[in-house]
């Protein structure tokens, strides 16, 4: 008697069970099993979208229950656009992005191909530079507001050391010009380990044999990097991009430890701003439409290089 | 038809019962800032429990999250809290938005009058629409915000000649804002017992409420005014003023040259710990803290001292403080309002000030013994005899958070002018009372 997987689970199937889907169709269970899954999305993700595009064209506050919702079109949606205040947290946002993914990029492909080396203590300094991803971004924020205080700080003093500056005379967090600098490096600090673990895992996946053959037809070490390495890394780096581009402009946590949107609004990034706008402002339908903005701006974004990253994989 | 006699009899008996005796024991939250005070009402309020049976429990946040943490609260119609000690910036909405109990009934029933409270109290934390005989708190805590400054450095010779060789004056409390800002520029830099220390600890702070409450306490002696008119929200001239403009350049000014490196984005703990640590000559915080300061073994005693916020044009000082209220949510009102009786009794309030905190009841003001029962008691006094307050408007987070970012853009971002900054909170406001209906 043949025995398959199915059958060996019909088998043990408990009877009263096995009356009970009875006469059901496949797809009927299939169904049954996907449900509850679906049945969530819908409930927490299609339905908030819906109802948040909805509340984009009305004036309705969450806090004011007893006042009447009126539809008032496309007015939030051109107030944002035209707001010169909202423009300057685009900039912010886009200039933390660009300089943290460059970074984050640089550096943590250079930590993965020293890494990806074999010496000795290899697995200490990769859990030594691994550590500060795991801590809370919280406690990141309250750490290096600390280390960038003008008169007690570390980094002062080790800019100062090397500079010949006196430490209390430049402040990275109060300075207009420094502190969407400073953010930049607490979040490269913090997350370039993340970019490192993706690109060593890139270089782990090429196999040896094509350095070899590369070697046979004496190709230099120069040419394998950029011939061998960087192509066959690019589809682990471009999703690392991915990832952190998404995470960052979202960000919100760390930066409102550090700076809380200041000096001014010059650290104010979209998040922030929308959280205010939405929680202590309580401009909930003018905060939908916002975030509707952000959400277009972000998918479109994902979409267009998610494209790339398949184009760059089918090479 | 007996029985259904019995039973209409038995009803209204028990309905006299409940109405005629104390509520049965309850679990009542109180809810407030998480600061020295709170900690005073915790223990006033063991007299509460022995006294009624019930039990007190307590949710006190941290100031920088207390309004989003209760506004949070009250906006979701949550039951956390039965009592509520809520800024008084809340009370307009707290009234319109239907969180707070609207209380007269209940002081007529029990003989509360807000005639036995300080009418700058019951102004402010009392009453909305603003003046009007509408109860929805009862004054808890007087505050405003005032000065505190090191008495010892001040009395040193060596510093008082030195400061007499810069500008000419005798050292002393100052007695204009101006001078306030001389005295704290002296003292910036300057070496004391081998420590560079700095003139003043003010309030920098974006995120909350921080730089408006720090920059009012400059506006209001200049004469700042929200409206030309009362109840008319018409702003133009009156919040963009050559006094204001005035006002808000002297505060840059004094954040530029008299405070410490790194001190843009401070509020009330950042300013106690200038202080306690040494590293400035004044500060400015609200009363609330000075009692805890004057008991502190380090610098308290005889090395402080508190003046009131100096004035310039005018007297004027940033309010603080709060009322307390019914929170409309809860189920145990009828014990809540058992606290809040409890609480208006002149002994309470006079045991409520003994203990840390600043009672707004006359019977405690008016004491004659009161001026000198603490060193900063009679600046208490005369601070809340001119004290001003934001905007108490259901909209008044909107308000203040467009505040804090046209006067932190400018104090300490450096953009633009103190006129640009005070015309584009004009355009500001004016978009959210357009929104709110009321121009």
């Amino acid at each position: 008697m043949s025995s398959t997987p199915i059958d060996r689970v019909a088998q043990a199937t408990p009877k009263k069970v096995a009356r009970r889907i009875k006469g059901l169709s496949d797809r009927a269970i299939a169904w049954i099993f996907v449900a509850p899954t679906i049945f969530l999305l819908l409930a927490i993700n299609i339905f908030p979208l819906i109802w948040t595009i909805q509340l984009s064209f009305t004036n309705y506050r969450a806090n004011r229950l007893n006042r009447e919702v009126e539809n008032i079109g496309l007015r939030n949606y051109e107030r944002i656009l035209t707001d010169s205040d909202i423009w300057l947290n685009m900039q912010a946002t886009a200039h933390f992005l660009f300089w943290t993914i460059t970074l984050q990029v640089l550096i943590g492909f250079t930590l993965a191909w020293l890494i990806h080396r074999n010496f000795k203590g290899n697995a200490f300094w990769t859990t030594v530079i691994v550590l500060p991803m795991m801590l809370s971004p919280a406690v990141v924020g309250n750490f290096w507001k600390f280390l960038y205080q003008p008169q007690i700080g570390l980094f002062n003093y080790i800019v100062s050391f090397f500079t010949g500056r006196d430490p209390s005379s430049f402040q990275m967090l109060g300075d207009v010009d420094l502190a969407p600098w400073s953010i930049v490096i607490v979040d490269t600090w913090m997350w370039t380990p993340f970019v490192m673990l993706i690109c060593l895992a890139g270089l782990r996946s090429i196999p040896d044999y094509i350095y070899e053959a590369a070697e046979i037809d004496r190709a230099s070490k120069f040419r394998q990097f950029w011939t061998i390495t960087v192509p066959m890394v690019l589809p682990f780096l471009m999703l690392a991009v991915l990832f952190r581009g998404i995470e960052n402009f979202k960000m919100f946590d760390l930066v409102v430890q550090l700076t809380g949107g200041g000096p001014g609004s010059t650290t104010e990034l979209t998040s922030i701003n929308l959280k205010r706008e939405a929680f202590e402002k309580w401009r909930t339908g003018y905060a939908s439409a916002y975030a509707i903005i952000l959400f277009v701006t972000v998918f479109g974004l994902a979409s267009i290089y998610v494209k790339a990253l398949n184009k760059v994989k089918e090479r | 038809m007996k029985t259904r006699r019995l039973a209409t009899l038995g009803a209204v008996l028990g309905c006299t019962t409940a109405l005629a005796t104390p509520a049965a024991a309850e679990e009542l939250t109180l809810c407030w800032a998480a600061w020295d005070p709170a900690n005073a009402l915790v223990e006033l309020s063991k007299e509460f429990e022995a006294e009624s049976g019930h039990t007190m429990n307590f949710e006190f946040v941290p100031w920088p999250n207390f309004a989003d943490r209760m506004l949070n609260e009250l906006n979701s119609g949550g039951k956390l809290c039965d009592l509520l000690i809520g800024d008084s910036q809340w009370i307009g909405g707290g009234a319109e938005n239907g969180h707070y109990v609207k209380l007269n009934d209940f002081f007529d029933a029990e003989g509360i009058s807000m005639d036995d409270f300080a009418p700058a109290t019951v102004y402010a934390y009392s009453t909305w629409p603003k003046g009007t005989p509408n109860y929805y708190a009862l004054p808890a805590m007087g505050d405003a915000n005032g000065w505190f400054y090191r008495a010892d450095w001040f009395a040193d010779p060596e510093i008082q000649a030195a400061y007499k060789d810069a500008t000419g004056q005798d050292l002393r409390e100052p007695q204009s804002q101006k001078e306030l800002l001389q005295i704290a520029q002296f003292f910036q830099g300057r070496e004391i017992d081998g420590k560079t220390v700095y003139g003043a600890a003010i309030f920098t702070e974006r995120g909350s409420e921080g730089i408006t409450m720090g920059v009012t306490g400059a506006l209001y002696p200049w004469g700042f005014k929200y409206e030309n008119t009362p109840g008319s929200y018409d702003m133009e001239g009156a919040v963009n003023s050559p006094e204001a403009v005035e006002a808000l350049e002297f505060y840059k000014e004094f954040y530029e040259t008299a405070t410490p490196p790194g001190y843009t984005n401070s509020y009330m703990g950042e300013s106690l710990d200038a202080f306690k640590s040494g590293q400035v000559a004044m500060a400015m915080n609200w009363f609330a803290f000075f009692p805890g300061l004057y008991a502190d073994p380090d610098i308290g005693g005889e090395k402080i001292d508190f003046f009131v916020n100096p004035p310039q044009n005018q007297a004027g000082s940033t309010l603080g403080g709060q009322g307390i209220s019914v929170v409309s949510y809860s189920d145990k009102q009828d014990a809540a309002l058992e606290y809040i009786k409890w609480f208006a009794q002149p002994s309470v309030q006079a045991k409520w000030w003994e203990l840390g905190g600043y009672s707004a009841h006359n019977s405690v003001l008016n004491d004659p013994g009161f001026v000198d029962s603490q060193p900063f008691a009679g600046d208490f006094l005369e601070a809340m005899n001119d004290v001003q307050d934001f905007w108490q408007e259901p909209a008044y987070a909107e308000l203040l958070l467009a505040m804090q970012k046209r006067v932190h853009d400018y104090v300490v971002a450096d953009q633009g002018t103190a006129k640009e900054a005070l015309d584009l909170l004009i355009e500001d406001w004016t978009e959210t009372f357009e929104d709110e209906g009321k121009l």
